[in-house]
C-alpha cells in the first residue's frame, strides 16, 4: 500500500448545536483520485473543512503524512502538500490574474517545483490572455481554471477540488474534467466533490458516500454501481 | 500675495499633507486588512515625537533617535497585536472601540508618569537647520523639505511593497480573503503582525520626524488622530492611495484655509470631507 497522505479518524464536527459529522473516517493514499459523494447538507464540505484545519472538529483526529495535525493551523496543513479548491472558488478579485497566481507559488514537499508560472499558462491558455485582468473580471470558468492554476502553483500532492464544475456551461465544464484527468494524470492525488456522479466515478480509483455525517460506503467505481441500494437511496441514481 | 508666498503655502500644504499621510496609511491599512478600528492609532505618533525627544537627548543626534525609536515602535508594534490586537480580529466593532479608547488613556497616563506634563522641544538637526532663501524676506526651511521629501520616500515604498512584491499580493489578499489565503498555505497571522507593526512604525515615525516642528505635547495623539480618520473616510477605507491623494488635500485645505478664511480655519477640513462625501459616498478610492 503507498503512503498515506491524508487521514481523518472518527472526526465529529459540529456547527453550533448541529452534528454535521457523525465519526467519520477517511484517507487518501498517494496519488489515489477519490469520489466523495452524496447529496447536499450530508456533509462533504464540512468534512473537508474540518482536515483542512478550517473548521476544528470536536472529536476525533486528522493527521497528514502520518503526523498529528488535528489542532494545526491551516497554513501548516496546506504546506504538507494540500491545496484547496472551495466551492464558490475564492479567487482574489482584488488581485489581477497574474497576482492571483504568482502569490501561491511555492515549491512542493520535497522542494519539487513541476508546477511554475509558466506551465499553469501553458496549461490554462485563457488565463494567459487575461493575466493583467482583476479576478473579478472572469467569467466563471475562467474563475475556476484560475482557483485550480492556483492550486497547482503550491506544487500539492493532493488537490480538493469541492463542486469544481458547479454552474459551468456543459462545454466550460467539459473542459475542466478534462484539466483534472491532466492533473491526475501527472501523479497528484485528488478528492472530487461534484454532481456530475458519471464523471467522479469514471475519474476514482475509489468513490466514499456520505449520508448525514456517516460513511455509508465507501469501494471502487464498479461496487458502487453493483450496490442499487446504495446508488437509489443515497444518490438518487 | 505673491508667487513666493504662495508657493510657501503650497510647501507647507505638502508637507504637513504628507506627515498626515504616514499616519493615516497606517490606521487605513489596519482598518482594510483585519477590520480593526484603531482610536489607538494617533497614540503612536505621540510616543514617536516623545521617543525623539527622549532618545535625541540621549544620543545628541536625531538620526540615531529616529533609528532607534523606528525599532522600538516596530517591537512596540508586535508586542500590541500578539498581546491584545490578535483577539479582537473576530469581534465585534464595539469591543475594538472600547479596548483601543482604552489604551489611549493608558498610554497618555504613562506618557504623564515618563514624560510629564510639559511641552517639549525638539532641536532640528544642526545638518538641516538652514534656510533656502526664496526672495529677498522670504526663505524656506530646509527641514521642512527634508520632511516632504522622506515621506515621499515612504509612499513610494510602500507602493512598490503593496503593489508589487509578493509580500503585498499576499497582504490584498488576505484583505479579500482571509481562508482562502491560509488554504494556500500563508500564515496570515504573521501578515497580521507584520501590517500592524508597520502601521504603528509609520505612525511613530511620522511623530518623530515631525517634533522638531511641532514640538512634543500631552494629547498630541488626539489631534491627529481625528484629522487621520477625516483623511482615510475621504480617500476610501482601506485605500492607501486613497489615503494619500487625501492627506495632501486635507493638508492644502488647512494650510490655505489658515491663510485665505481664517475666521473658518477650524472648519475647512470638515467642509472638504462633507463635499467629497456629498459626491463619493464611499469616498475617492474603493476600497481596493
Amino acid at each position: 500500500m503507498s503512503e498515506t497522505l491524508l487521514r481523518a479518524d472518527g472526526l465529529h464536527t459540529y456547527y453550533g448545536a448541529s452534528h454535521v459529522l457523525r465519526g467519520v473516517d477517511f484517507e487518501v493514499a498517494k496519488g489515489e483520485t477519490i469520489g466523495l459523494m452524496g447529496r447536499n447538507g450530508m456533509g462533504k464540505t464540512t468534512l473537508i473543512r474540518s482536515m483542512l484545519g478550517l473548521v476544528r472538529p470536536r472529536q476525533g483526529r486528522v493527521s497528514v503524512r502520518g503526523e498529528d495535525m488535528t489542532d494545526a493551523p491551516p497554513h501548516s496543513i496546506a504546506r504538507r502538500g494540500i491545496a484547496y479548491v472551495p466551492e464558490g472558488r475564492g479567487i482574489f478579485p482584488n488581485l489581477s490574474v497574474r497576482e492571483n497566481l504568482v502569490m501561491a507559488a511555492r515549491p512542493g514537499v520535497d522542494g519539487r517545483r513541476d508546477w511554475d508560472f509558466e506551465r499553469v499558462v501553458a496549461t490554462f491558455p485563457r488565463l494567459g490572455e487575461r493575466l493583467g485582468h482583476g479576478g473579478g473580471q472572469l467569467s466563471g470558468g475562467e474563475q475556476q481554471m484560475l482557483t485550480i492554476g492556483r492550486a497547482l502553483m503550491t506544487n500539492p500532492d493532493l488537490l480538493i477540488l469541492d463542486e469544481a464544475t458547479e454552474g459551468l456551461a456543459p462545454l466550460i465544464a467539459r473542459e475542466i474534467w478534462s484539466i483534472i484527468k491532466t492533473i491526475r494524470a501527472s501523479g497528484i492525488a485528488t478528492v472530487i466533490v461534484d454532481k456530475n456522479y458519471g464523471a467522479v466515478m469514471s475519474l476514482a480509483n475509489r468513490c466514499v458516500v456520505l449520508v448525514k455525517g456517516r460513511v455509508v460506503f465507501s469501494g471502487s467505481a464498479a461496487e458502487l454501481s453493483s450496490n442499487p441500494e446504495v446508488m437509489h437511496r443515497y444518490l438518487s441514481l | 500675495m505673491d508667487i513666493s508666498f504662495i508657493l510657501i503655502q503650497l510647501l507647507n500644504g505638502l508637507q504637513y499633507g504628507l506627515l498626515l499621510f504616514l499616519v493615516a496609511s497606517g490606521l487605513t491599512l489596519v482598518f482594510g486588512i483585519m477590520g480593526i478600528i484603531n482610536l489607538a492609532h494617533g497614540s503612536f505618533y505621540m510616543v514617536g515625537a516623545y521617543l525623539a525627544f527622549s532618545l535625541s537627548a540621549m544620543t545628541g543626534s536625531l538620526l540615531l533617535a529616529v533609528l532607534l525609536g523606528v525599532v522600538l515602535s516596530v517591537v512596540l508594534g508586535i508586542v500590541l497585536e500578539r498581546l491584545l490586537f490578535r483577539h479582537l480580529y473576530q469581534r465585534d466593532h464595539l469591543y475594538q472601540v472600547l479596548l483601543t479608547y482604552g489604551l489611549i488613556l493608558v498610554f497618555e497616563e504613562l506618557r504623564s508618569i515618563i514624560w510629564g506634563d510639559d511641552v517639549h522641544g525638539v532641536a532640528i538637526p544642526a545638518l538641516l537647520n538652514f534656510s533656502l532663501p526664496l526672495t529677498d524676506t522670504l526663505s524656506y526651511p530646509v527641514y521642512r523639505l527634508a520632511i516632504s521629501g522622506v515621506c515621499l520616500a515612504l509612499a513610494l515604498g510602500m507602493y512598490v511593497l503593496i503593489q508589487k512584491t509578493r509580500l503585498g499580493m499576499m497582504i490584498r489578499a488576505g484583505a479579500s480573503n482571509r481562508e482562502m489565503v491560509q488554504s494556500l498555505g500563508i500564515n496570515i497571522k504573521l501578515i497580521y503582525t507584520l501590517v500592524f507593526a508597520l502601521g504603528v512604525a509609520l505612525a511613530a515615525f511620522a511623530g518623530m520626524i515631525a517634533a522638531p516642528v511641532s514640538s512634543v505635547f500631552p494629547n498630541m495623539g488626539a489631534q491627529v488622530l481625528i484629522i487621520c480618520f477625516v483623511v482615510v473616510v475621504i480617500g476610501g477605507i482601506g485605500s492607501v492611495r486613497g489615503a494619500l491623494l487625501a492627506a495632501i488635500l486635507i493638508g492644502m485645505a488647512d494650510t490655505f484655509g489658515k491663510v485665505l478664511v481664517p475666521e473658518f480655519a477650524g472648519m475647512t477640513i470638515y467642509v472638504l470631507m462633507a463635499l467629497v462625501l456629498l459626491w463619493r459616498p464611499e469616498g475617492l478610492f474603493k476600497r481596493a
